[in-house]
C-alpha cells in the first residue's frame, strides 16, 4: 500500500475520480495542497480572481457537463467567499467538492488567523461537509465527499482540511466500495404506485407535465419527450427544467411562474392531473399557493422524499430516479394522443390569445430582440450562461432552448455574478462549443474579475450585457409596486466596459443598433478572446407576463400600459 | 402539538449540530433534546420533543431522514418517554406532605447538606408539570429538568 501525505492523496483520488479541471485560489493553509498540485499532472488547475468565482466555475463546468465539479480554497476569507457558491449550487441541487484548508489541527479552537468554523458555516449550504481530524480516514473522505455529491439528489459536498493533515503522512487505500449505512437513496419507484400513477392519468382529462430541474439532472430529458409525444400530454417547465422539450415541440407550453408564459399558467390553473417530474414546486411557479393547481390532483415524481408535499400536498407521492421510474411507467400506460385532443385545443387558444411578445422598435435596442437574434444566430450547438434579473427572464423567454444543459443560469438562489465565472466553467466543459454569457450591467460587475481567468487560460467566452443603466428587475418591481420610486436602482453612470473588456485583455463592442449587434456577435463569436458586447437597450423596459408576489398564478399583468 | 421523535444517528463529529442547525435553520420547534451514544454500537440515539401540525412534523421527519448521518427516524407508535427533574429546596421550609408528593411521583431525595435538599424525579413530562405544581408551595430555589428520554415500544 502506498504512503502518500495528505496533499499527495487529494491528488490521488482527484485523478480516481476522473477530475480533469480544479478551480481555485491559494493561501496560507492551503500551501501544501496547491504545492501537490504543482507537481501532479492529473488535472488542471484554473487560477480564478476570487474563490466564489472558483465555485461557480466548477458549478457551470458540473451544469454543462453532468460531472462533479471541484474547486480549492484556503482557510478564513479564503472560505468565506466560497460561501455564495456553496449556497447556488444547494439549491440547484449541483455535485460539487470544495475542498478548503484549514489552521493545523493543534490551532484549531484558538482564533487564530484565518481561522473560521468552516463546517459550521457551510452545514446549511451543503449536502454533506467533512472537517478532517486525522489522515488515516482522509481517502474514505474523499471518496464519500464524490459519491455523496452525485449520487440521490446531487448536492455540493465541503471537505475542510487541517495544514497539518495536508503534510501528514498516511497509507492511501481509495476504497473500491462506498457503504455508508445510513445514505442510500431510492432509484426504483415503487411498483404500486407507478401503476396507480397510470391509471390515474389514463383517467384524467386535462393531465400536464410539469418539468423541473431533476428531469435534466437524472439524464431523463429523452423519457421525458417520448413520454409526452406517446401520451399527447402537454407540458410546463420551470426556469431549471428548459431544455428538456424541444422549444418548437408543439406539446411544449413554455416556462410556468412569475413570469411564466400566459398558456403555462392557464394550463396550471385549469389542469385535473399534474405529473411533477423533478420539481419542487419553489414559490416563483406556485404564486399564491392556494390557489395554485386548485383543480389537479397531483403525481410528483423525485428522488428527495423530502421534496415531496413540501409545499403541495402529493396525491400520488412516487419516491425514486425520475429515469427508472418513467421507463416503467412508459411500459404501463395506455394513454394516447386521441384523449387530450379537447384540453390541447384549449391551450391552444390561450396560447393563441396572449403569446409571448415584445413590441420591437428600429429606434431603441429592445433585449428580447438581442436574445431572440442571438438564438437565430447561434444554433443549437452552444451553451447559454446568465447572470441574475430581467435579462435572465428574457432569456428563458425568447431563447430557443433545444437540449438539457444548454442552460447554465441559478435558479433557486438568483445568484448574481454568476454568470462569467459559470460560464468559463461550462467552457471547460465544452471545449470548442461556443458559449454565451447573457448579463446585466449590475451582474457583471459583481465577478468581472474573471475577464482575467478566462484571458490567461485562453477560455474565450461571450458575454452580451444587456444594458438598461439600471437593476432592472428590481427597477421594475420600483415601478410598479412602489410608484416609481426607483431607490438605489440607477446606474446610469457606468464605467466604459468596452475598454475594461481591453485593459483585461479580451475585446469589446458598444453597440447601439441591429446592425452592429450583428457585426459585433460575428466578430465575438469567432474571436479566440473574451469578449463583451455592450448592448444599449430600451431602459424602461418590463419583463411580462409578470404575476405579482403572493397573487394566484393565473392573475398575471400581461401589458405596462402607463408603467414605463 | 406536542410531537416526539426518536433519532438514531452515527455517532461522528458533529451530528448533534446538525440536527439541531436543521431544527433552527427552518425555524421548528426545540422544546428538548436529549442525546447519548447507545453502547457497543457506532450510534447516537437523540430523543426530540418538538411541536407543529401534521405537515410540519412530516417535514421534519424528511428532513432528519436527508441528513447523511441519519440511521433511522422513529415518530409513530407508542413511547416510554420519562424526563428527569432536579428540584433544590431550602431546608428551612416546612416540609409536611413532602413525602406523600415524592411517592405519588415515584421521586425520591437526590442530595441534602446544611442549606438544601434537593429532590429528584423521573416521569413523563405532563406528570413532571404537575409534580411542579405540587411543590411549589415549598419554595424551590432552583429547578432543573432535563429533557425526555424516548423509547418505542
Ligand atoms: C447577489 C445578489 N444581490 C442582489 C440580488 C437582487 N437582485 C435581483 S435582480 C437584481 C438586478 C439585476 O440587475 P442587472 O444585473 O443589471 O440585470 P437586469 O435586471 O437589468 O437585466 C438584483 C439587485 C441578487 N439576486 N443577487
Amino acid at each position: 500500500m502506498k504512503e502518500l501525505n495528505g496533499s499527495q492523496m487529494i491528488s490521488e483520488a482527484l485523478k480516481l475520480e476522473g477530475v480533469e479541471v480544479v478551480f481555485g485560489y491559494p493561501g496560507g493553509a492551503a500551501l501544501n495542497i496547491y504545492d501537490e498540485t504543482y507537481k501532479q499532472e492529473y488535472f488542471r488547475h484554473v487560477l480564478t480572481r476570487h474563490e466564489q468565482a472558483a465555485v461557480h466555475a466548477a458549478d457551470g463546468y458540473a451544469r454543462a457537463s453532468g460531472k462533479v465539479g471541484v474547486a480549492f480554497v484556503t482557510s478564513g476569507p479564503g472560505f468565506t467567499n466560497a460561501v455564495t457558491g456553496l449556497a447556488t449550487a444547494y439549491s440547484d441541487s449541483i455535485p460539487l467538492v470544495l475542498i478548503s484548508g484549514q489552521v493545523a489541527t493543534s490551532l484549531i479552537g484558538t482564533d487564530a488567523f484565518q481561522e473560521i468554523d468552516a463546517v459550521g458555516i457551510s452545514r446549511p449550504c451543503v449536502k454533506h461537509n467533512y472537517l478532517v481530524k486525522n489522515i488515516e480516514e482522509l481517502p474514505r473522505i474523499l471518496k464519500e465527499a464524490f459519491y455523496i455529491a452525485r449520487t440521490g439528489r446531487p448536492g455540493p459536498v465541503h471537505v475542510d482540511i487541517p495544514k497539518d493533515i495536508t503534510a501528514a503522512i498516511g497509507k492511501f487505500e481509495y476504497p473500491k466500495e462506498i457503504n455508508i449505512p445510513t445514505y442510500k437513496p431510492t432509484y426504483k419507484g415503487n411498483a404500486k404506485q407507478i401503476k396507480k400513477a397510470a391509471e390515474i392519468i389514463e383517467a384524467s382529462n386535462r393531465p400536464l407535465l410539469y418539468i423541473g430541474g431533476g428531469a435534466i439532472i437524472s439524464g431523463a430529458s429523452e423519457l421525458i419527450r417520448e413520454f409526452a409525444k406517446k401520451t399527447g400530454i402537454p407540458a410546463i417547465t420551470t426556469l431549471m427544467g428548459l431544455g428538456v422539450m424541444r422549444d418548437d415541440d408543439e406539446l411544449n407550453l413554455g416556462m410556468a411562474g412569475m413570469h411564466g408564459s400566459y398558456v403555462a399558467n392557464m394550463a396550471l390553473s385549469e389542469s385535473d392531473l399534474l405529473i411533477a417530474l423533478g420539481a419542487r414546486f419553489d414559490d416563483r411557479i406556485t404564486g399564491k399557493l392556494s390557489e395554485f393547481a386548485k383543480h389537479a390532483k397531483i403525481i410528483h415524481v423525485d428522488i428527495d422524499p423530502s421534496s415531496i408535499s413540501k409545499i403541495v400536498n402529493a396525491h400520488f407521492p412516487i419516491v425514486g430516479d425520475l429515469k427508472s421510474v418513467l421507463s416503467e411507467l412508459m411500459g404501463r400506460i395506455n394513454a394516447k394522443p386521441e384523449n387530450f385532443e379537447k384540453w390541447r385545443e384549449i391551450l391552444a387558444r390561450y396560447n393563441s390569445l396572449y403569446p409571448l411578445k415584445y413590441t420591437d422598435s428600429e429606434e431603441v435596442l429592445k433585449p428580447q430582440w438581442v436574445i431572440e437574434k442571438t438564438s437565430q444566430m447561434v444554433g443549437d450547438d452552444v451553451v447559454v450562461s446568465t447572470d441574475v434579473g430581467q435579462h435572465q427572464m428574457w432569456v428563458a423567454q425568447f431563447f430557443a432552448f433545444n437540449k438539457p444543459r444548454q442552460l447554465v443560469t441559478s435558479g433557486g438562489q438568483g445568484t448574481m455574478g454568476f454568470g462569467l465565472p459559470a460560464a468559463l466553467g461550462a467552457k471547460w466543459a465544452v471545449g470548442d462549443k461556443p458559449v454565451i454569457n447573457f448579463t446585466g450591467d449590475g451582474s457583471i460587475l459583481m465577478n468581472i474579475q474573471e475577464l482575467m481567468t478566462s484571458v490567461v487560460d485562453k477560455k474565450p467566452v461571450v458575454n452580451i450585457i444587456l444594458n438598461n443603466s439600471f437593476l432592472g428587475m428590481v427597477r421594475q418591481w420600483q415601478t410598479f409596486f412602489y410608484e416609481h420610486r426607483y431607490s438605489n436602482t440607477d446606474l446610469s453612470i457606468q464605467p466604459d466596459f468596452v475598454k475594461l473588456a481591453e485593459s483585461f485583455g479580451g475585446v469589446g463592442f458598444r453597440v447601439k443598433t441591429k446592425k452592429e449587434f450583428e457585426d459585433a456577435l460575428n466578430t465575438a463569436l469567432k474571436s479566440d478572446k473574451i469578449s463583451l458586447i455592450d448592448v444599449v437597450v430600451d431602459r424602461f423596459e418590463n419583463v411580462l407576463p409578470m404575476v405579482p408576489a403572493g397573487a394566484a398564478i393565473y392573475n398575471m399583468i400581461l401589458d405596462d400600459k402607463g408603467q414605463k | 402539538m406536542r410531537r416526539v421523535i426518536s433519532v438514531i444517528v452515527l455517532n461522528e463529529h458533529g451530528v448533534l449540530s446538525r440536527i439541531s442547525g436543521l431544527f433552527a435553520g427552518r425555524g421548528y420547534n426545540i422544546d428538548s433534546l436529549t442525546v447519548a451514544p447507545i453502547p457497543e454500537s457506532g450510534f447516537s440515539r437523540l430523543s426530540i420533543v418538538t411541536s407543529g401540525d401534521e405537515r410540519v412534523l412530516e417535514q421534519i421527519v424528511k428532513q432528519l431522514h436527508k441528513l447523511i448521518p441519519t440511521y433511522k427516524v422513529i415518530e409513530s407508535g407508542e413511547f416510554v418517554e420519562k424526563e428527569m427533574a432536579l428540584i433544590k429546596i431550602p431546608l428551612n421550609e416546612n416540609f409536611g406532605g413532602l413525602d406523600a408528593i415524592l411517592k405519588a411521583y415515584n421521586g425520591s431525595v437526590a442530595n441534602t447538606n446544611e442549606n438544601y435538599i434537593i429532590v429528584m424525579v423521573a416521569d413523563d413530562a405532563n406528570r413532571i408539570d404537575n409534580f411542579l405544581k405540587a411543590i411549589k408551595k415549598f419554595n424551590p430555589v432552583d429547578i432543573v429538568r432535563g429533557g425526555s428520554v424516548l423509547m418505542d415500544i
